[in-house]
C-alpha cells in the first residue's frame, strides 16, 4: 500500500463542506435536545482462569475477530487517518507538548499490532489502552445514541463468540462497567458538539452541578466504596470514587469531573467537541436515554446563557462521592450560596428551568427526554426501587437485595460481588441485565431488531452515513478513515482524501442517491469533484 | 430496600403496616392470594436463574477480574 500522507490529493465538495452554501445548523439549533454527539465505551476484558492474560493481546483478538465479519473483511481493511488527531489540544486554549504527548506513537497504534476496524455503520471498534472500545457513529438524537450504544453492545457479544470459535483463542469475557474493583477503572465517554462561542468558564461552571448530581438516574451500581472497593457497600456509581479533580485534560489519572480535550473533528472556527467522562457505562436503555439526552437539554440552556449560577456546588468532588455513596438519596449537597439540597431536589430545579427554557412547543426528541426525566425524578423522591425495571443501579441493587435476603448473605460476600460484575456481562445467556431483559423485567426503547439493523447500517442525518457508505460500498477502494475524513485508492498517482469537516454533511439527503448511481469508487469522486 | 435508610422510614413503615393489615383482611380473596404467590414464585425463580448462570466458583471469578486502568 502507498503511504498516506504523502501524494494526498483533497476533494472539497459542497455536500460534504459546511459554510454559507450547505443547509447549516439551523436544523440543530435553538431549544432542542438535538445536536451532534456519540458515546465510546470501553469494555472490561477477562480470560477465565488467566487473570494475568495480557489485555492488550485480547483485545485485539476480540477486534479482530469481529472483523473477520463478511462486509469487513472482503476489500482489505481500511485504517484509522490520525491527520486531524490532536487530544492534548486544552479547552482553555493551549496545547501540551512535549513528552505527554508523542504523535508518532499514537501513528505507530496499528504498527504495533493493536487492532483498528471502522464499521459499515460508521462506528469504530478498536482497542484502546488495554480494552476492546466502541465508539458509536456521530447521531443526532438521544434515542439514536441509545440504539448505536446498544448496537456496540452487540458487536462486543459477536466478537468474544466469534474469538471463541478462532483456533487458538480461547475464551474471553467482555463487560460492560467501569471498574474491576481493584483499584482500577475504564471510560464510559459521551460527546457533545458544540457552539465555539460558549465561554469555556460557562461550561465548567453550570455542567457541573448536572454532572454531580446525574449519577441518581444514569449510575449502574457498585459494591464497593472507595477505588479498590475496600468498604463493602452498595453506591449508586461505578466511577464516582475514580474522580479527583474539578476541572483538567487528564483521562486516566486526576479524572476531572470537566474534561478540557478540545478535539472538534470538525470545523474548529465553528465547533467545540465536549468530551464528558464522568459517565458510567449503562444497560439500561433508558438510563441512557437520560444521561445523553439530559446533558443535551443542559448544553443547550448553558449555550443560551439560561443559567445564573445559583446552582454551584460547593465542594463538586466530595459531593459527587457523598452523593454515590448514598443510594437512600437523602444526602443534601451544600450549594456555594449556602443551600443544602439533595441531588433529586437538585435535578428537579434543573428540569423546572429546561422546562421554561424549552416551552410547551418543544420538539417530540426534546419533549419525550423532558418527561422521562420528570417521571424518574418523581419516582426516586418516592422510592428508587420503583425504578427496579428502567434504570441499572436500582435494578442490580433489587437483585442483590433479594438475593442477599435470601442466602442471608453481608455484602463482602462473593456471591454478591459476582452477581454486581456479571450484571454487565454482554452476554445473552450469561449477563443478569440480559436475563432480566429476557424475562420482561426492564423497561426498552428499541427492539432488538432495530439493534441488529444498527450494527451494519449508519445513522441516516449526519456525516456517518458518507463514511459507513463508502465503507460498505467501495470495500477494497477505501484504504483509510477517520471521523472526518475518506481516503480512497482509486488507481490514481495519488490517494484522495476527502475531508468531512461539517458533521451535518454527508447525509442520506446529501449524498443517499450517489451511491446508488456510482457503481465504483472512482465514479463517486468523479462526481463529488464536479459538484 | 435502600429507601428504609431515608428519612421517611417512619412513614413507609406506617403504611407499609397498613398496607399489610389491608392484605390480611384481604387475604381472604383467592385471587390476590394467587397473584402474591405469583410474585414470590417469579422472584425465587429468577434467583434460582442467576444460580445457574453465576459463574461457578464465585470467589474466583471475582478475584480474577483483573483489569489495566483505561480513560
Amino acid at each position: 500500500m502507498r503511504q498516506l500522507h504523502i501524494e494526498l490529493a483533497e476533494i472539497q465538495s459542497d455536500a460534504l463542506r459546511g459554510g454559507a452554501k450547505g443547509p447549516g445548523r439551523t436544523r440543530l439549533e435553538g431549544m432542542t435536545v438535538r445536536r451532534i454527539m456519540g458515546t465510546e465505551i470501553e469494555y472490561g476484558i477477562s480470560v477465565p482462569g488467566q487473570p494475568g492474560a495480557n489485555p492488550m493481546v485480547t483485545s485485539s483478538q476480540i477486534v479482530n475477530a469481529y472483523a473477520a465479519r463478511p462486509e469487513l473483511s472482503k476489500g482489505g481493511r481500511a485504517r484509522w487517518d490520525y491527520e486531524e488527531e490532536t487530544p492534548l489540544r486544552d479547552a482553555r486554549g493551549f496545547t501540551y507538548t512535549g513528552a505527554l504527548y508523542d504523535p508518532a506513537e499514537n501513528l505507530a497504534d496499528e504498527d504495533s499490532g493493536l487492532a483498528n476496524v471502522i464499521l459499515t455503520n460508521g462506528a469504530r471498534l478498536y482497542v484502546d489502552h488495554a480494552h476492546p472500545e466502541y465508539s458509536t457513529p456521530e447521531v443526532t438524537n438521544p434515542r439514536e445514541i441509545v440504539l448505536f450504544d446498544k448496537a456496540g453492545e452487540m458487536t462486543m457479544a459477536e466478537a468474544a463468540l466469534r474469538a471463541a470459535h478462532t483456533p487458538g483463542i480461547g475464551p474471553i469475557n467482555l463487560y460492560k462497567n467501569n471498574t474491576d474493583n481493584k483499584g482500577a477503572s475504564y471510560g464510559a465517554h459521551e460527546n457533545y458538539l458544540m457552539s465555539r462561542q460558549t465561554p469555556f468558564a460557562d461550561i465548567v461552571a453550570h455542567f457541573t452541578p448536572f454532572l454531580v448530581t446525574r449519577q441518581v438516574y444514569a449510575g449502574a451500581g457498585r459494591i464497593g466504596i472507595g477505588q479498590d472497593a475496600s468498604e463493602h457497600r452498595y453506591q449508586i456509581s461505578q466511577r464516582a470514587d475514580f474522580f479527583e479533580v474539578e476541572v483538567g485534560l487528564e483521562t486516566t489519572l486526576k479524572r476531572p469531573i470537566i474534561n478540557t480535550r478540545d478535539e472538534p473533528h470538525a470545523d474548529a472556527e465553528r465547533y467545540r467537541r465536549l468530551h464528558v467522562i464522568i459517565g458510567d457505562a449503562n444497560l439500561a436503555e433508558y438510563a441512557t436515554f437520560l444521561k445523553v439526552g439530559t446533558a443535551s437539554i443542559v448544553l443547550a440552556m448553558i449555550e443560551s446563557g439560561a443559567f445564573d449560577g445559583s446552582l454551584a456546588v460547593a465542594e463538586p468532588v466530595a459531593e459527587l462521592r457523598a452523593v454515590s455513596h448514598d443510594p437512600s438519596l437523602a444526602h443534601k449537597i451544600e450549594l456555594r450560596n449556602g443551600k443544602r439540597l439533595t441531588a433529586v431536589e437538585l435535578q428537579m430545579s434543573i428540569l423546572e428551568q429546561a422546562e421554561a427554557y424549552c416551552g410547551p412547543d418543544a420538539d417530540p426528541d426534546t419533549r419525550e427526554v423532558l418527561d422521562q426525566w420528570a417521571f424518574v425524578l418523581d419516582a426516586l423522591a418516592r422510592d428508587p426501587m420503583e425504578l427496579a425495571d428502567m434504570l441499572d443501579w436500582p435494578a442490580k441493587l433489587s437483585l442483590l437485595e433479594r438475593y442477599r435476603e435470601r442466602e442471608g448473605l453481608d455484602w463482602g460476600a462473593a456471591k454478591l460481588h459476582a452477581i454486581d460484575l456479571q450484571y454487565h456481562d454482554v452476554r445473552p445467556e450469561k449477563g443478569l441485565y440480559h436475563r432480566l431483559v429476557a424475562r420482561g423485567k426492564m423497561k426498552r426503547l428499541l427492539t432488538d431488531t432495530e439493534i441488529i439493523d444498527a450494527m451494519t447500517e449508519p445513522p441516516a442525518d449526519t456525516r456517518a452515513f458518507f463514511r459507513g457508505r463508502c465503507l460498505s460500498r467501495y470495500p477494497s477502494e477505501v484504504v483509510a478513515a477517520s471521523w472526518d475524513s475518506v481516503i480512497f485508492d482509486v488507481g490514481a498517482d495519488s490517494l484522495v482524501r476527502v475531508p468531512m469537516m461539517e458533521p451535518e454533511k454527508g447525509t442520506k439527503a446529501h449524498v443517499g442517491e450517489l451511491f446508488e448511481r456510482c457503481e465504483a469508487a472512482k465514479d463517486l469522486l468523479d462526481v463529488i469533484t464536479a459538484d | 430496600m435502600a429507601a428504609k435508610d431515608s428519612g421517611g422510614q417512619s412513614q413507609s413503615q406506617r403504611s407499609r403496616q397498613e398496607a399489610d393489615a389491608e392484605t390480611t383482611e384481604a387475604a381472604v380473596d383467592p385471587e390476590i392470594a394467587e397473584r402474591h404467590e405469583a410474585i414470590t414464585e417469579e422472584v425465587d425463580d429468577l434467583l434460582d436463574e442467576i444460580d445457574e448462570v453465576l459463574e461457578t466458583n464465585s470467589e474466583e471469578f471475582v478475584r480474577s477480574f483483573v483489569q489495566k486502568g483505561g480513560q
